[in-house]
């Protein structure tokens, strides 16, 4: 049980990874792919009614993991202090940017939104990227199972690690040019026109970076926490998800090739959720490990919240989850085809 | 300031600057779902208008809802971390059940409403609106489930690790405490959104302008109002204060400066308290007033709060004090001014009523001062405790984020908001002056608050 609630967390997770990811990675490719106020206006549009359904992924998650495992929402949520802040701020001024572009016609006012969710947009793919590193390299855990990470010390990992380092300055610029990718290929499969043929060449020009990202991303993340290898170890079953990401990212450029505008958008969810599944793979059963040597980490079996609380919570949690699918399924039904360049209808 | 206390004022002021947007939504929903009603029923286009015109209002609303509330999922483990670690399997539940029924409901429906009326026939689109309304009421359903738990703990047991788990989903989500404060609070929200629609309607009616729609919101608000300000003195406050003096004894004492137990308690209309002396100050007061208000009966004994150890009395006691009473001094003054432009909406004489129309369109902040008021009311008055007899505010607070840290984040927060009320009066001025004939206006981008 306490298993299934990880993996749970994991997939709401990777859920909001894939669906506001490509969101990111429009707001961070938009200034360069789209060049005029139409053009603007149609990769805005391509977000536009479905960005904030793709966020609810991640209160979901929080709410989730808040319930799930408590200790680790406490201890992970106050450590994290600072940054947690800066994302908070940043995703209410790219709420903001992507809503209110549009409310003036001004063209001085429409850049400085346009500005201001690229700004947004590019941070916040960053700090995912810290983040997530950050959990996988493990933090100075006290023996009140609390910590308190600086902005950062020495730039090393080891036993008195920053939020930002050598290794989760990798992470940060990995997610960024993963969701870059992304929101290149989600503007392909949505748009047409001059926006879409950019947004194909930049998604040619970004694939080699992300492929050496990916390649590199291994061997660093074996450095900053060596345990990692322990499960792939054990359970080699394990190495199912850096199969799927290589098979994923290849599938990305021969559909890019092929003009299979959908196989390309799909393959690079594949490969985020195959990253995401490898990370969790190097984790499990750890939930934020441990650098100091002499603490243990938080686990599963520490964090986890009593056995009535879950079970009650599966139940809730299968139909509410259900009920979110298929709204997704209408939503996204209903916003199917082209965004077109001069539309001003839902959907196509 | 000690790191306890910015904690406190952290959470206090996002959480007070956040509520400022769901309660004019919620009630707002439930007013468009009525539009659209008279929509379909009338087949009167002009409802159809107004209820476009609204969405537009509420759709802006709706965005500074969202963007101020994701700070509070997470300010739980952020500021209140040992408060999370404890209770995270008891409230963590009703917060995962809002994301998970209430937000991925309203998102999505809500979008589905605000483009898809071409697409929709027209009982489709009603539907949308009423999904969307269903959402956002939910939503509100599970936060006070949350705030009940702390103010009432029900369905509970204490684990060995100082963890508290739920014993009983249907006891948590059946708290008597949670039904009553649901019911005072949703009718809280429709006072603010009748409040605003009058004043709108007002505002057009004055300046001889979309008089037609003017009227429309002026009918449809006051009717709201009416019977919101009324039903939110009577049955829901007067339950919701009867079952808090049973509960919470000492947080009706502070709210009322009751120092002293006393037969055939008096009601202290106004007063200053005054802590040193125990003793209200130049006080206005009715005599047995409070005893027959809890008991029902003038000659029954309420305890005061001498009758209570110092330290479990509210720890800021002038300021609950205050904020009970600009609350219901606030909603004796709704209920006698809706009751008012009610009698004259039903002589036909209110669209000529200056005088009346005058004091509609100057009152719509005070619905949200009392709102406010209202929960200041609630959660000063649970305090010293966090969770109430469970848990005090001071053990419950992120003991490693340190004071200057808090009072950062604080002031990045006091920063952004400010921006957000400025975009706020711009973008909601923006939609009123341009009134409910330019729904027919193409807009340029598509995006929530711009269909």
């Amino acid at each position: 049980m306490a298993a299934l609630w990880f993996w749970i967390v994991a997939v709401m997770l990777a859920a909001y990874v894939v669906l506001d990811g490509f969101d990111l990675g429009v707001g961070i490719l938009f200034p360069f792919v789209a060049r005029t106020e139409d053009e603007r206006q149609q990769a805005i549009r391509a977000i536009g009614p479905v960005w904030d359904g793709n966020e609810v992924w991640l209160l979901a998650a929080g709410g989730t993991l808040f319930f799930a495992f408590p200790l680790l929402y406490a201890s992970s949520f106050s450590g994290f202090y600072m940054p947690l802040m800066i994302v908070l701020w940043l995703l209410i001024l790219r709420g903001l940017a992507i809503e209110l572009r549009s409310h003036f016609a001004d063209p001085l006012w429409r850049s400085f939104f346009d500005g201001l969710l690229f700004f947004a947009s590019t941070l916040l793919a960053i700090f995912f990227g810290a983040a997530l590193a950050n959990v996988v390299r493990g933090v100075p855990i006290g023996p009140d199972n609390y910590f308190y990470l600086p902005l950062w010390t020495n730039w090393r990992t080891g036993p008195n690690p920053g939020i930002l380092d050598w290794y989760t300055v990798i992470g940060g610029v990995m997610a960024l040019l993963a969701l870059s990718l992304h929101g290149a290929l989600y503007l392909v499969l949505k748009t047409e026109g001059d926006l879409q043929l950019r947004a194909r060449a930049a998604a040619g020009r970004l694939w080699p970076f992300v492929a050496i990202a990916t390649v590199l991303a291994i061997p660093a993340t074996v450095l900053a926490r060596p345990d990692s290898l322990h499960n792939y170890h054990d359970h080699p079953v394990a190495f199912l998800s850096p199969i799927g990401v290589a098979i994923s990212l290849v599938s990305v450029v021969i559909a890019l090739r092929k003009r299979s505008e959908l196989g390309a958008f799909v393959s690079s969810c594949v490969y985020l959720i195959a990253m995401l599944c490898g990370a969790a793979a190097g984790l499990y059963p750890v939930l934020l490990p441990s650098t100091n040597p002499a603490m243990p980490s938080i686990t599963i079996a520490s964090a986890i919240s009593g056995a009535y609380t879950l079970r009650v919570g599966l139940v809730w949690w299968a139909i509410g989850t259900m009920l979110a699918i298929m709204y997704f399924c209408i939503v996204y039904w209903l916003f199917r085809g082209k965004v077109s360049q001069h539309a001003d209808t839902y959907g196509h | 300031m000690d790191a306890l206390t910015l904690h406190r004022i952290h959470f206090a002021f996002t959480i007070t600057y956040h509520y400022l947007f769901p309660q004019l939504t919620m009630g707002l929903a439930l007013l468009i779902v009525v539009l659209k009603t008279m929509a379909l029923r009338t087949q009167d286009e002009r409802y159809n208008d107004s209820a476009r015109f609204w969405a537009r209002i509420f759709a802006v609303n709706f965005l500074l809802g969202v963007v101020t509330g994701i700070p509070m999922e997470f300010q739980f483990g952020t500021n209140w971390s040992e408060f999370s670690r404890r209770t995270g399997g008891v409230i963590g539940q009703p917060l995962a059940m809002e994301g998970v029924f209430s937000f991925f409901l309203e998102s999505s429906f809500l979008g589905l409403f605000l483009f898809g009326e071409k697409r929709l026939s027209r009982f489709a689109h009603w539907g949308a609106a009423v999904l969307v309304f269903v959402g956002s009421w939910i939503s509100g359903f599970f936060i006070i489930v949350t705030d009940a738990w702390m103010q009432h703990p029900v369905a509970y047991r204490l684990l060995p690790n100082g963890v508290y788990e739920v014993t009983s989903f249907w006891g948590l989500m059946m708290n008597p405490w949670a039904w009553l404060q649901y019911a005072h609070n949703m009718c809280g929200a429709v006072v603010t959104a009748s409040f605003v629609m009058s004043s709108v309607g007002a505002l057009y009616i004055l300046q001889k302008r979309d008089s037609g729609f003017g009227r429309i919101f002026l009918r449809v608000g006051v009717i709201a109002g009416v019977l919101s300000c009324v039903a939110q003195i009577f049955p829901t406050g007067d339950l919701h204060g009867k079952y808090m003096a049973k509960n919470q004894p000492i947080a009706i004492a502070g709210m009322e400066g009751l120092f002293h137990s006393e037969k055939g308690a008096p009601i202290v209309l106004m007063g200053q308290p005054d802590i040193e002396g125990q003793k209200i100050d130049n006080p206005i007061a009715v005599n047995k007033v409070l005893s027959f208000l809890i008991y029902g009966t003038t000659a029954a004994e309420v305890n005061g709060l001498d009758a209570y150890p110092k330290d479990q009395w509210p720890s800021t006691l002038p300021l609950l004090f205050y904020s009970y009473h600009i609350m219901a001094g606030l909603g004796t003054y709704f209920a006698a001014l809706m009751s008012i432009a009610g009698f004259l909406l039903w002589r036909g004489k209110l669209y000529t009523a200056r005088w009346v129309l005058w004091p509609i369109l100057l009152s719509f902040p005070l619905p949200y001062i009392a709102n406010t008021a209202g929960w200041m009311t609630a959660e000063i008055g649970r305090q010293p405790w966090l969770v109430y007899g469970l848990i005090r505010t001071s053990e419950g607070y992120s003991k490693h984020v340190g004071a200057g840290t808090s009072l950062f984040s604080l002031l990045g927060f006091l920063g952004m908001y400010t921006v957000l009320s400025i975009l706020w009066v711009m973008l909601v001025y923006n939609i009123i002056e341009k009134g409910p004939h330019s729904t027919t206006e193409l807009a340029a981008g598509q995006t929530l608050t711009n269909a």
